[in-house]
């Protein structure tokens, strides 16, 4: 194996782009390190960015903020700014693993392994992030929800790696929320998890909203119908048990090792209610 | 190939030579001498190997040796100050906070580095902050009495 | 009398005082050795290849490949570790789950192993190794392996026990049968009668350490193992008569040890360690991995249980039954016997009756587990008492007590009891604070009893005294969790020297006599006992040293407070000699003085528990928080209380991860889906709440200084206290463990139908 740690953006995809055999992007390692130990992939390239400035920051920007690919969970919970506009997503970074794990993980590096029942992904996809990704023919944004492709799967083509995640700026009366169902109270991967991101008018009614739903499908699902569910409500129980039943609706699980299918569907219909509660506290609702 | 590395180690200047695909754990252990860093688990699941780079708390498992150029890395070796015990190291002691001990050095650096971003934590924050430490002895009672004692005593209260 | 067990009922100045362990800062400097920090030089990496089928032929298997790769030194398969048992039939078991012979019988069982010079080479040799298995019919589960079309695992087991013998065989490997009375008469005064049926699954003890040696065979047939083992001298027998080795050329030394709860009484890779270091002719360290440790070592049974149980409407059980079926992994074991036997064990019944059938399927083979096989038995039969104290009406602690276990109960599995403590737990229980505090919202608050035997076995001590008068203690049952401390506190306490002055060790197989295993919660009954008694012949010479000090008859020499004293008026003018006095002289007064102890420690007390706990449970996603928890056991004499805590805490959180969370899960083509510590979910540090104890001292009559062991029956009572709990908040019963979120959720959606 050959393990290089470029310090350019450039570089890194050039070593990416002309790697022969099987290359691997190196953020965190959380997941990586798991699957070359078990001998799940045997890499001949491990590039790791970790050494490339750009993508080592947290940044607030003209339209929101732009966390680095290489910026591991722990550094979100220690940025003020990015709690307060985002604590939903910055929740859902620092249940990932341990405090260990967020250490070193990303949530670059969560999106990129395409797992379904990765946490920061329904947060993200909720909150609207796209990605920057940099290759060989130069840029291009896409939103997260189109990272992944299927379990283990990304739309990235060879060459490629994503370089940041942009959040967008956050509107006033806004407030995000993630919430996920483990066994245990830590160290577990989701059975099922809920995202909501949502918009209040001045009288405390949802104007747009955004519920995306983890590890019920082969991929994050966002699920329009559960947004529509809200909008245009004050959360009364009727909005939300409309949210629950448009979530345990669009719920597509299988039956594993981590949960079953019929339990799946209920809790992303109590997860989604919960979390859409929080959200709605605080994006100022009463 | 093996790589050369040049590395900080609880304040020494080391240098050794790994395979790019070591963990930090395996380099410890194995090539370094240092084996109070645990594998319990080599996933990240279970915190026995615990130790603090660029004083961030990780899992020695899931970081490469070859990824620890220029870092400054302190493990379970480094917690002493000489013959002076850390006072994380006199509690966990004191209140049998250890009944085997494989798991104690990950403990231990999982602890100092939550009490230097919280000198004061609830029993609730402790319990979340090492909740990727793995004992299957104590069922943690002792460990969290004897994290609060020593916060309390770091704090000179 | 140096050997006289009996307990006298003394006052204690270091038994029961909460002295710093020996071994404290070693451990928490990172300087104490376990079994995987040990190295030698010129070591090899050992790795085993495992079977990826659940059963399977080994029709041939092709290691030339691997041998010739650069690096490698040693291949070996079953035909390296000839069948040298003789006819032992327990003994082939090992072996062949050591190294599968002509048959995999489980996802993960041992086919050939390698010794190379590195961990990459070793890893590529396995890759090169060419198994041709023909895959056979499964059956992985205890229910469906007993039924009569199920696939056979072994062709010659015909079930043991029963009369006639059966003409068939079947993966019932044996049937063993408990109890007194006459349960039908029983049934047929009751007033109630609850049948049910309890089902458990698998657990493993999840000790942090994985099983780790290094391994050095020399061409002369002496060999060395250092291992993280409870047994280190079990380990040599049985590794020097599976590899045709002296027993006395085997020296083996125990680490430090990552925890163990039973799981570390068997050899697992340890033979095959030895049989590659003698083909490869250096020493071999050979570690597992945490997935090896799930798949390939020993976890606990999973159960199916009948319970049947009649009451009388004042409160009177009058008759007990159970039919208890264990999964025993594919080699015949005890563990549905020892279930049989305790599972009525806290009860003073006239009818009772338990039948126990060892079944085998294809999992790993079933090892020890804290108690062993108690856990499940006790969750089927104290689910059932809870419930039928409702049927009556009457409070199930109420319903406990009037039917507890006394001194004179015959026990269900046979003896007579002496002085226990069941009722004592219970009383206490009652008055417990915990009892009267009050519940929030969707909580429940339940109890159960539990029981376990504790072991004696043999023990062998020595005590010898430096010239400076300082003690070494020196001990062959390996310290799980803080022995050493207690232990030397008996050797102090008997001594009359201070705790500081004694330092105890471990010693490896060559330099003391057999001991048994630290399991059966013996290792501080045993060996306090052998060390109480080593310590007493070692006073017996210092008072014979001291009479020649002295020049007086030996007669004239009494021992108290650590010193020798002349008894008698006319000795006026002798100042009493301490042991450091007596040591100092040694050289000029008959040499070095010691003690020897080598017993069989006979009337290890039986030890009983009462737990109480208040558990949470969310009614719209069935997820389980315990609130609070409480630990009431009898220690009979605790020697060091807080280590006794300790294992009072530490056995109620592995209960409650079994109670919630903790299972095997196979998937249909007999694979184990969850081989980690990633989905085996054991209790992470926020999942519990402290865990208070209550320690009670019913000293054991046949122990010096009254101790029962107290490692191992914490462990039994929280699966049932907590379904007791849940079903008291919300009136369902849960009759199978784990109650994880998606059974709790379904039986409360069931009970909210009804």
């Amino acid at each position: 194996m050959q393990y290089e740690a470029p310090e350019t953006t450039k570089a890194a995809v050039s070593l990416l782009a002309k790697a022969k055999g099987s290359a691997y992007v190196l953020a965190g390692g959380s997941d990586l390190l798991v699957r070359m130990r078990t001998g799940f992939i045997e890499p001949d390239l491990v590039v790791d960015i970790k050494r490339i400035k750009s993508m080592s920051e947290v940044k607030k920007t003209a339209t929101g903020f732009s966390i680095g690919a290489a910026v591991p969970c722990a550094a979100l919970g220690e940025n003020k700014a990015l709690v307060k506009a985002w604590p939903g997503l910055v929740e859902a970074a620092n249940l990932i693993g341990s405090k260990q794990v967020q250490g070193r993980c990303t949530i670059t590096g969560n999106m990129c392994n395409a797992g379904p029942a990765a946490d920061s992904v329904p947060a993200m996809v909720a909150a609207g992030a796209r990605a920057v990704i940099q290759g060989p023919k130069g840029k291009r944004v896409i939103p997260v929800e189109q990272v992944a492709i299927a379990p283990g799967k990304t739309s990235l083509k060879r060459g490629e790696l994503v370089e940041l995640i942009l959040l967008p700026e956050r509107k006033p009366k806004s407030g995000d929320a993630y919430l996920r169902f483990i066994p245990r109270s830590e160290m577990d991967i989701a059975v099922v998890s809920a995202g909501v991101n949502l918009t209040l008018d001045a009288k405390g009614v949802v104007t747009s909203a955004r519920v995306a739903l983890g590890a019920v499908a082969p991929t994050v699902l966002l699920v329009d119908a559960a947004a529509k569910a809200i909008i245009g409500s004050k959360l009364d129980d009727a909005a939300l048990e409309k949210l629950g039943a448009a979530a345990s609706a669009a719920c597509r699980p299988i039956d594993d090792k981590r949960g079953t299918i019929e339990f799946r569907t209920k809790v992303a219909a109590v997860l989604a209610k919960r979390a859409a509660k929080i959200a709605y506290k605080r994006a100022g609702g009463k | 190939m093996a790589v050369l590395v040049s590395t900080t180690i609880n304040g020494d200047a080391v240098e050794f030579a790994c395979e790019p695909d070591e963990t930090l754990l395996d380099v410890l252990r194995n090539r370094l001498g240092l084996t109070g860093s645990k594998e319990g688990c080599a996933t990240g699941d279970c915190g026995a190997c615990s130790v603090e780079v660029d004083g961030r708390l990780i899992c020695s498992c899931l970081m490469l040796g070859v990824e620890a150029e220029d870092r400054e890395i302190e493990t379970v070796e480094g917690m002493a100050d000489g013959a002076t015990l850390h006072p994380l190291q006199t509690k966990f002691i004191e209140h049998a906070a250890l009944q085997c001990g494989v798991c104690t050095p990950g403990f231990l650096v999982a602890a100092k580095a939550l009490l230097a971003k919280n000198p004061d934590p609830s029993e609730e924050e402790i319990r979340f902050g090492l909740a990727g430490n793995l004992c299957r002895c104590t069922g943690y009672d002792k460990i969290v009495r004897a994290v609060q004692d020593a916060a309390k005593e770091m704090r000179g209260a | 009398m140096p050997l006289d067990s009996t307990f006298t009922g003394q006052s204690f100045k270091s038994v029961g005082t909460r002295p710093l362990r020996p071994d404290g800062i070693d451990k928490v400097t990172g300087r104490a050795k376990y079994g995987a920090d040990h190295n030698v030089a010129g070591q090899l990496v050992g790795r085993i290849l495992r079977s990826p089928h659940a059963h399977a032929k080994i029709r041939s298997i092709d290691t030339s490949k691997a041998e010739k790769l650069a690096g490698v030194k040693a291949v070996i398969t079953a035909a390296d570790l000839p069948d040298l048992t003789n006819g032992d039939s327990g003994m082939f078991d090992i072996l062949d789950n050591c190294m599968a012979r002509t048959k995999v019988f489980y996802d993960g069982h041992a086919v050939a192993a390698v010794a190379a010079i590195d961990a990459h080479t070793a890893k590529a040799a396995l890759k090169l190794i060419k198994v041709d298995y023909e895959i056979l019919p499964h059956v992985t589960e205890v229910d469906e392996a007993v039924k009569p079309k199920a696939p056979i695992l072994h062709k010659n087991c015909f079930t043991e026990g029963v009369e006639p013998k059966p003409t068939k065989p079947s993966n019932i490997a044996k049937v063993t049968e408990f109890g007194h009375g006459d349960v039908e008469a029983g049934f047929a005064e009751a007033d109630f009668i609850v049948e049910r049926n309890f089902k458990t699954e698998q657990t493993h003890q999840g000790y942090i350490e994985p099983h780790a040696c290094v391994a050095s065979v020399s061409p002369d047939g002496t060999g060395e193992l250092w291992v993280c083992t409870q047994g280190h001298f079990v380990y040599r027998n049985h590794c020097a008569m599976l590899l045709g080795m002296d027993v006395s050329k085997l020296r083996v030394t125990s680490s430090e040890i990552g925890g163990g709860f039973g799981g570390k009484t068997h050899v697992w890779a340890e033979p095959v360690a030895l049989a590659l270091s003698r083909k490869a002719n250096r020493p071999v360290k050979l570690v597992m991995t945490r997935e090896e440790v799930f798949r390939a070592s020993g976890p606990t049974s999973a159960t199916s249980i009948d319970v049947k149980i009649g009451i009388k409407k004042d409160g009177t059980i009058t008759a007990g039954s159970a039919e208890l079926r264990y999964a025993s992994g594919p080699y015949l074991s005890m563990w549905a016997e020892l279930g049989a036997m305790t599972s009525f064990a806290c009860y003073d019944l006239k009818n009772v009756k338990t039948r126990g059938y060892e079944v085998l399927v294809n999992r790993p083979k079933s090892a020890a587990y804290r108690a062993p096989s108690a856990p499940m038995a006790a969750f089927a039969v104290e689910s059932v008492v809870d419930e039928l104290a409702k049927k009556i009406g009457k409070d199930p602690l109420e319903v406990r007590i009037q039917n507890a276990a006394k001194q004179g109960t015959k026990s269900s599995y046979g003896p007579v009891y002496g002085p226990i403590g069941i009722g004592a737990t219970l009383e206490a229980a009652k008055k417990h604070p915990h009892m009267s505090a009050p519940l929030g919202p969707n909580q429940g608050r339940g109890y159960a009893c539990g029981f376990w035997f504790n072991f004696g076995g043999q023990t062998c001590t020595d005590i010898n005294v430096g010239q400076d008068g300082t003690v070494t203690l020196t001990v062959g049952t390996v310290d799980v969790g803080g022995s050493r401390a207690s232990l030397a506190l008996c050797v102090a306490e008997e001594l009359g020297i201070p705790y500081n002055q004694v330092k105890a060790i471990v010693a490896d197989t060559s330099s003391l006599g057999h001991n048994d295993m630290t399991d059966g919660s013996r290792g501080t009954f045993s060996s306090s006992m052998a060390g109480i008694f080593a310590a007493r012949n070692a006073v017996a010479i210092l008072k014979e040293r001291a009479a020649k000090m002295w020049e007086i008859p030996v007669d004239d020499v009494s021992w108290e407070d650590g010193h020798a004293k002349a008894v008698g008026e006319k000795y006026g003018n002798l100042a009493p000699l301490s042991l450091k006095d007596i040591a100092a002289a040694a050289a000029n007064t008959g040499g070095p003085i010691a003690g020897h102890a080598e017993i069989v420690a006979d009337g290890a007390g039986v030890s009983f528990a009462t737990h109480i706990c208040d558990v949470e449970v969310d009614p719209e996603t069935g997820r389980s928080v315990i609130k609070r928890y409480t630990v009431i056991q009898d220690a009979g004499k605790a020697v060091h209380p807080t280590y006794v805590e300790g294992q009072y805490q530490g056995g109620a959180a592995q209960g409650i991860g079994w109670a919630l969370n903790e299972e095997y899960i196979y998937g249909k083509d007999g694979r184990l889906q969850n081989a980690g510590f990633l989905d085996y979910r054991i209790p992470v540090c926020s999942d519990l709440p402290m865990i208070d104890t209550q320690i009670l001292e019913i000293p054991n009559p046949n122990h010096p200084y009254g101790v029962r062991g107290v490692g191992e029956t914490s462990i039994v009572p929280p699966i049932a206290t907590i379904a007791n709990a849940m079903s008291n908040a919300f009136g369902v019963r849960m009759t199978h463990v784990p109650m994880s979120p998606p059974r709790v959720l379904k039986a409360l959606e069931a009970a909210a139908k009804s």
